[in-house]
This record gives C-alpha cells, structure tokens and sequence, in this order.
C-alpha cells in the first residue's frame, strides 16, 4: 500500500514556479529517493508534503486520506515526519530536551512519552550516553543522529529525510544510511533527499530525479544508477548532449 | 557542574538580601532595594516573552501599569483588600493579552516588536486620559497591604513582601522551562519553523507566553500601587518598559540569574554614579554599552557564567598546558581528565 502518494503536483512560489506536475508515491517499507542538483525542486516537494507550502494543483493522499487542508502541526501527529535539511537541531537544548520536543504532537501520557523515549533510545544507543549534554556540542554525524531520532520519537508513517550525509564523514554517513535502511525495514516509509546520488542509489529501491523542478527520470534505483541522464539532470543538457548525438 | 555553581552563587546572594533589613541600612539604600525587586519581577515576567519564546516586547509596562491600575480602582474606590484585587487584575492582564496577542503573534520579530510598543503607548495614554483613572494625577491613597493580620506599611515590609515575590517567581520560572511548556518555548525560539514541523502549535504557544507574562506583570503591579500608595501614568511608560528589556539583555536573555542581576545593574548603576553628578546617565550609558560589547551575550548567560572558560584562559596564560586542557574539558562536559 502506499503510504504516500503525489500526482500532478504543480507549486508556485508567486509568480515562480517551484515544480510542476510532479507525480511520487512511497510505499510501506520503501525507501525511496528523490534526488536533482541545486533547485531542482526537491525540497519543495517535501515542504509540499509537510504542508509549509500549499500547492496550487495536484493531490496529495496519505495513507487514503486526502492532505491538501490538513494543517502542518496534524500532519506531524498522523506520523508524516521530516528530518530537516542542515539537521535543525536546537543548539542550546540538551538532547534529551531536542527528543522529547519532537513527540509533542503526537500526544499520549507522560509514561506513553516516556517510554517512546525509552524505545527511540534504544535504537539509537549513542545519544543515551548524551542525554544531559546541549545538542550544539554534537558532532556533525551525531546531530544528524539525533536529528533522525527526533523524527523516530514521533512515530512516522512517513520518514523524509533531507540531505541526512550533508557535511558529514564518509563513514558517519554510511552509519546514518543504515539507520534509514533498518528504519524502513521496520515499515515505515522512507524518502530520502539526497545531492549524493551514488549513495543514494545503493540503499534505496527506486528513484525520482528532479530537474528544473520536473521528474525527469523515475525507477528502480539499480537500473537509474548505470544510466547516463541522471549525471545529465546533474549537469545540464550540454553534458547529455555528446551521448545523445552519437 | 556549572549550573550547581550558578545555584550556589544564586544563595549566597539570597541570604545576603534576606539579612539586608536587619543589617540597618537607611530609607535610600532600601527603598533602591525594592525598586530593583520590582523590575526583578518585572524581569522575569518578560522573561517569558524575550527570554523563552524569543519575541521582543518593547510595552510590558503595559501589564504593570494594569496591575497597578486595577488595584488602585478596586481597593480606593470600592474599598477591596488589596489581596482581592490581585485576581480581578490579573485577569484583566489575562485579557489585555490576548486581546493584543491574537491578532498579532503571527507577526515577526521587528513588527511584533512595533505592536507591543503600541500597546504599551495606549494604556498609558488611556490612563492619562480617563477620569476614572485620576488623569495625568493617578489614584492615590491606595492602601496598605494586609496578610491575615498583618499589616504592611514600612520600607522593610515591602522589601520582603517582594522579596517573596521574586522568590516564588524565580520557582515559577524555573519549573515552566523544565516542562513541555518551556521546552516548546525554546524551541519556538531556536528555530520557528522547525518547531511547527515538530507538531508545536506556534502561534498558540506564543499566546501562552505572552499570557505567562502578562500574569506577572500584573501581579507586581498591584503589588507596586500598594507599595507606593500613589500610581501615576509617567510609572508606566515607555522608559518602564525599556528599562525591563535593558535589565533582561544585560543579564543574559533567558536566563533567570541573569535576569535579576541585570534588574540590579540597571538600578543600582545610575544611583553608584551619583558621584558623577549631572554626567552620571552619560557614564550610565557607556556602562551599558561597554558591557554589551565585553559580553554580548549577557553578563550571566543562560549557558552559566563561564567561569570553567575564564579559568582556561587564565590557565593558558600562565601556560599551565594540562590545567587548560582539564578546564576544556571540564566545560565540554567531559569527566575524564588526561
């Protein structure tokens, strides 16, 4: 079933347009990615699903309801989550502060809330060790951590995840993709933004390439990692065209 | 490590200030004494405004000038004991913000920061205005304030009166950042957008905080017009409310110390540099200025005063390399010592 499901989304910014008939669905259990070069249009399509931009056509269900009038904050407590692009933790709260903000709509008591914290730390093992510490004094990777557990604390359906290995080591950002992978393996829905797109292909199961704020190019990720247009989308037409003329 | 230091300091200080009325000190020193008790209470008041929520609110004198006027209303003209009126004006701080509060808080920064202005202007100028009011004279008369049997009429019982004021304020405070409440605020502060992406209703919370705020203000108000016995409109003005800003920048925004040190600079400063005489607000200002320049983020920040930071620098300077190091790694947080 799909959990997430976009067709012929058009956004405009103004007079500007953002992407224009986008069409994207995520399934339980997938990870999926969406990727494109530098305003391509991918976060627009996020913010779009999250509700901060309002599309001017298109349908947006999740999981067989219809979004489009659906506030920001009711999106978040029907577990559509995003983890956001530069990690926006709070700097000057501890982690265990940042963890139990991110379950605030989702409701329940304080020992539901407790124990979601519980859970989330038990997957991730390396922030338990930091609770008391302010989340500015994380490492790079470890805010990205934190960043994806904050988006575990409330329960996503639907995980989107913006640019996780931006700014990060190469093998932090091995350890957050298998964060992804597992998570997805759990059921949840994962869509993962990414510029990096070599690695994003070898964890996800499918892809949509972005470009001028148009899917270009969609599917199985292992049959879009060998093809040439996708380093096209990255560089512009000209790069595309020697392969075309030949 | 740093915050149990904070606390510890935070004591000394309080048992300093509850001995002062018995080590006879004369009206002066007690009556500056009190006045830096009110902006305390004004300061932590805001705190919830500027401090938490990250809104800068430029009329909070407005809620005070409530408060006060409430009071005064009440207890000279109907002849409530002064208790009583807390809760009627309260409740119309309660009001005052929301009113103000509703229609504005989807504002930003700089164009809230007119509004709240605006705000302050009008109360005041409607006090000055109405006859219900007293006009330009104010209420006098307001009378004195009465727990069970006691009675509060000297310098030294307001000075504890408030004393407790501040403390229960300074409990307040505390436990409302430690709760879902605080957290939502800091957030809302840190990170607008990325709060509403967690499920926080933004707009609503900054009501809360707005709401918050307006409770304390009205509270040292009616508490202030019994004090004094007489209130007048120029206590509520703009000047008021600068001066519960300049006392929360100073001391650190968001933090609960440095707000009251910021309170005590603010008031003391000018009556120290009496020795300036007519140059003393000249010399006032460059305090103030050179402070803000030295340390910008407060002279006791929300991050503890960073007394590990300056005994690193101190041990570096004397080239101590291993007590640097243990000291930066104290202030990471760090238990283990090379």
């Amino acid at each position: 079933m799909n959990v997430i499901s976009l067709s012929d989304m058009t956004v405009f910014y103004g007079p500007v347009r953002g992407v224009s008939g986008v069409s994207l669905t995520v399934g339980e259990g997938e990870i999926v990615a969406l990727i494109g070069a530098i305003g391509a249009g991918r976060s627009t399509v996020l913010k779009a699903i999250s509700g901060l931009v309002k599309p001017r056509e298109g349908e947006l269900v999740f999981r067989g309801d219809d979004l489009r009038r659906i506030a920001p904050a009711t999106r978040v407590r029907r577990g559509l989550v995003q983890v956001p692009e530069g990690r926006r933790i709070f700097p000057s709260l501890t982690v265990r502060e940042n963890l139990e903000l991110a379950g605030f709509g989702v409701g329940g008591g304080r020992a539901q809330r407790r124990e979601r914290l519980q859970a989330v730390l038990e997957r991730f093992p390396l922030l338990g060790d930091h609770l008391p510490r302010l989340a500015g004094m994380l490492s790079g990777g470890e805010q990205q951590v934190l960043a994806i557990a904050r988006g575990m604390m409330a329960e996503p359906k639907l995980l989107m995840v913006d640019e996780p290995s931006l700014g990060l080591a190469p093998q932090m950002v091995e350890s957050v993709y298998d964060l992804l992978v597992q998570i997805a393996s759990e059921g949840t829905a994962v869509l993962l933004v990414e510029q990096n797109v070599t690695l994003a292909f070898e964890i996800t199961n499918r892809a949509y390439v972005l470009q001028q704020g148009e899917v270009v190019l969609s599917g199985p990720s292992s049959e879009l990692a060998d093809d040439p247009r996708v380093v096209a989308a990255y560089l512009g037409r000209a790069a595309a065209s020697p392969a075309a003329g030949s | 490590m740093a915050r149990n230091r904070s606390a510890l300091i935070a004591l000394a200080a309080l048992a300093a200030a509850a001995i002062l009325p018995e080590t006879g000190q004369g009206n002066y020193v007690m009556s500056i004494a009190v006045q830096i008790e009110i902006l305390m209470c004004l300061v932590l008041g805001l705190n919830f405004v500027v401090g938490y929520a990250g809104m800068l609110d430029l009329g909070f004198a407005a809620f005070f000038a409530i408060g006060a006027y409430m009071t005064g209303l009440l207890s000279v003209d109907l002849h409530w004991p002064i208790l009583a009126t807390i809760p009627p004006a309260v409740g119309a701080a309660l009001l005052g913000a929301v009113f103000v509060g509703l229609p504005t808080l989807r504002l930003r920064s700089d164009y809230l920061a007119v509004v709240t202005l605006g705000f302050g202007e009008i109360i005041q100028e409607v006090v000055t205005n109405l006859n219900q009011t007293g006009g330009p004279e104010g209420i006098s008369g307001i009378p004195p304030l009465r727990i069970g049997g006691l009675v509060v009429t000297t310098n030294d019982g307001y000075y504890n009166v408030f004393l407790v004021l501040v403390l229960v304020f300074v409990a307040v405070s505390f436990r409302v950042r430690h709760s879902r409440l605080g957290r939502a605020w800091l957030a809302i502060r840190e990170d607008e957008d990325t709060a509403q992406a967690m499920g926080i209703k933004v707009r609503r919370f900054k009501l809360y905080a707005y709401m918050a705020g307006s409770v304390f203000g009205s509270i040292t108000g009616s508490l202030y017009g019994s004090a004094f016995i007489a209130i007048a409109p120029p206590s509520f003005g703009f000047n008021e409310s600068l001066l519960v800003v300049m006392a929360v920048s100073i001391g650190g925004i968001g933090s609960i110390w440095g707000g009251l040190l910021g309170a005590g600079i603010v008031v003391a400063f000018p009556e120290v540099f009496r020795q300036f005489a007519q140059a003393r607000l000249l010399v006032f200002g460059v305090v103030l200025v050179l402070i803000m320049v030295l340390r910008p983020q407060g002279v006791w920040p929300e991050t503890g005063l960073g007394l590990d930071r300056a005994a690193r620098v101190v041990a570096q300077f004397r080239g101590r390399r291993g007590e640097a190091v243990a000291a930066r790694h104290r202030a990471a947080g760090v238990e283990r010592t090379p």
